[in-house]
């Protein structure tokens, strides 16, 4: 039981190679920790440092109140699930689990406990004599977690563990993994670039970019106030609508409104659309003429273009093309192909941005 | 999807595999046919006359104390050559394998000495170690080791054994650093989180990983042992001093080219032809069952 803090913490590969650039926040006790962002962001690289498999170039980080820095990977008291899983291939299940235990000098009695304990947990009991190359992707990521949750460590560490199943079994193991969270109560650090993922595990979300934090908190308070608008495209899908408002029929929309007038894009979820002919006041209303439209079942997503095309905004990563505007209708109905639409979002559902995207207004 | 190849003329896949038959059949089945007639004949001293005489060439070799002095010391410096040669290499590639500065040039270095002739390895070595010459004999001499190969045949035997396994080990060496980066990083990483200190990650994962390739280059080090010294004892000591270093393969050239004795020479190179045999069949069986661990 521990809280994992950091500091300052930087790492610059011996190239010269920026990858983290300076990261705070702490994870509190038994707190379940989401690192997300686009690959290439420095999560994994972040979760490596905290292992002790990478070298710190610069701050501190602290486990369970000790400064690990210099401490060796073993010594840390903290367990990893990797991508690829990385059992042992020649071990069977069963010594993939025990080994941790084995290096530490665990009597065997107590290490046969610990190991038939994880694997009822894990419905792993009938196959704790096979080999790992003997096991399906499903069981094989369970036999890593066995080998984490044996150790009973301080800390788990998570490297993008759902990434190589398939879509359901994600689902399934994703369910699994916080339930199996809550129940051992052990401080978890998971990375992904899944933000579905990221939204539906975390107590503390970490939005990461570019080796900065873009924004930390409740997945759900940021959902609903991103604090720039990388985190705006990235966090939810389909994602956020961005416009720019130069001097078009957008910005006079809202010439009422004060705290906009320092805006430079604007925000609006997909969801937050109601196709209607009347605005709202003190809302927006945007003209689009229908280019596609997704059937998904419980919903439909169309795919509009407003007529008065404005410059784009900085690509960002999972954002539209210029110009585009993703609307959310609920159930199966939608307009035709090619048919002129209003979409309306009320005052309270915009996100207004600073014009580079990285504040935002309100 | 269509494994096996069609080819629309029967004649082109045989024309395709006919040079490579040709260089087998012509070097190899064509002399060991030969070794094999050879073995049953016996030719009095001028070449004169020949006779067929069965087996009496194997009898013969057989019942000579020299002939199983030079089968074991063949067993004892091959086994000495793959053990030294193979663990050696080994620790130079776990070295090497380790993201270090500048690892592609001395990795490149390593691999050098395997394109040096097996005769050149010798007289490097004869000349490092010639006691009235040699370098390294000197200091040894200087650190009170009565030194001297060409006198004292466990030295002449150690020589033997020492240029032969350097040269066999920048081979090994490749072998053991690709085995190694076949091995996923993760699985190091993972065992260093299990608390596995260097020494026992090495010898609980890394060794068993790398058990298939320990095993491959064993054999093959061994078939090295047996033949490929030909060259390396001819330069360095002859078979001697008193027979101290002569092997199988080279009491075949001795008897055979230096002492006429061709029906002896013969059988002795069946009898080494059928342990190689053996010993490649022992490495298909395992390498189809045990290596996959």
């Amino acid at each position: 039981m521990a809280n994992v803090t950091l500091r300052n913490v930087r790492k610059t590969y011996p190239g010269g190679f920026e990858a983290i650039k300076g990261i705070d926040f702490e994870v509190g006790d038994g707190q379940f920790c989401v690192l997300v962002g686009p690959s290439g962001c420095g999560k994994s690289t972040l979760l490596r440092m905290v292992a002790g498999l990478e070298t710190i170039t610069g701050g501190e980080i602290d486990i369970g109140g000790r400064l690990v820095n210099q401490v060796e990977p073993a010594d840390r008291d903290i367990a990893m699930v990797f991508q690829n899983y990385a059992l042992y291939p020649h071990m069977s299940v069963y010594n993939n689990m025990a080994y941790g235990l084995r290096n530490r000098r665990m009597p065997e009695a107590e290490i046969r406990t610990r190991v038939e304990e994880a694997a009822r947990i894990l419905e792993l009991a009938a196959m704790l004599d096979r080999k790992p190359r003997q096991l399906s992707g499903g069981q094989r990521q369970r036999v890593a977690m066995g080998r984490a949750i044996v150790r009973q460590p301080k800390v788990f560490l998570f490297d993008e563990p759902l990434s190589n199943l398939d879509a359901k079994l994600r689902i399934a193991m994703r369910v699994e993994i916080r339930k199996l969270q809550r129940r051992l109560n052990t401080t978890s650090i998971y990375v992904t670039h899944d933000q579905l993922e990221a939204m539906t595990l975390a107590d503390i979300l970490v939005v990461m970019n570019g080796g900065l934090v873009e924004q930390i908190g409740n997945p759900l308070e940021i959902y609903k106030k991103p604090a720039t608008t990388f985190v705006a495209a990235f966090i939810g899908a389909p994602p956020m609508n961005l416009m720019p408002l130069a001097s078009d029929e957008l910005r006079s929309q809202l010439a009422g409104d004060i705290s906009a007038s320092e805006a430079g894009i604007l925000g609006i979820r997909p969801e937050d659309f109601v196709i209607a002919n009347e605005s709202v006041p003190g809302g927006v209303a945007l003209g689009l003429t229908v280019e596609a439209i997704e059937h998904v079942g419980a919903e439909t997503f169309v795919y509009g273009t407003r007529q008065r095309e404005e410059q784009g905004v900085a690509a960002n990563p999972g954002e539209l093309p210029p110009g585009e505007v993703i609307v959310r209708v609920p159930g199966a109905t939608g307009p035709a192909i090619g048919q002129r639409i209003r979409a309306v979002a009320p005052r309270d559902k915009l996100h207004l941005f600073t014009a580079d995207g990285r504040k935002r207004i309100g | 999807m269509q494994k096996q190849a069609v080819f629309q003329s029967k004649l082109l896949p045989f024309a395709l595999v006919a040079p490579q038959l040709a260089i087998v059949l012509i070097f190899f089945y064509w002399p060991a046919a030969q070794a094999v007639l050879q073995s049953f004949l016996l030719q009095d001293a001028f070449g004169l006359s020949t006779s067929f005489v069965w087996f009496e060439n194997y009898q013969d070799i057989l019942s000579q104390p020299d002939y199983w002095a030079a089968i074991v010391r063949t067993f004892v410096f091959s086994f000495a050559i793959a053990f030294s040669s193979l663990s050696f290499a080994l620790l130079l590639a776990v070295m090497a394998d380790k993201p270090l500065r500048g690892g592609t040039l001395y990795r490149t270095l390593l691999i050098w000495p395997y394109a040096v002739a097996p005769p050149v390895v010798g007289v490097l070595w004869v000349f490092m170690l010639h006691p009235s010459l040699g370098i390294l004999a000197r200091g040894l001499r200087g650190m009170g080791i009565d030194w001297n190969p060409l006198l004292d045949g466990n030295q002449a035997a150690l020589l033997i054994i020492l240029a032969a396994a350097w040269k066999q080990i920048s081979y090994n060496f490749l072998f053991f650093l690709a085995g190694l980066q076949s091995i996923p990083r993760s699985v190091f990483e993972a065992a260093a989180i299990d608390g596995a200190r260097l020494m026992r990650r090495f010898w609980t994962v890394t060794f068993p990983l790398l058990s298939p390739t320990i095993f491959f280059l064993l054999v093959i080090n061994i078939v090295y042992a047996f033949f490929d010294t030909f060259g390396i004892i001819d330069t360095m000591t002859r078979g001697g001093p008193a027979k101290a270093t002569e092997t199988m393969v080279y009491k075949v050239y001795v008897d055979g080219l230096l002492g006429g004795n061709l029906g002896s020479s013969a059988a002795q190179s069946v009898i080494l032809m059928i342990m190689v045999i053996g010993l490649t069949a022992v490495q298909f069986r395992f390498v189809e069952r045990k290596v996959t661990y």
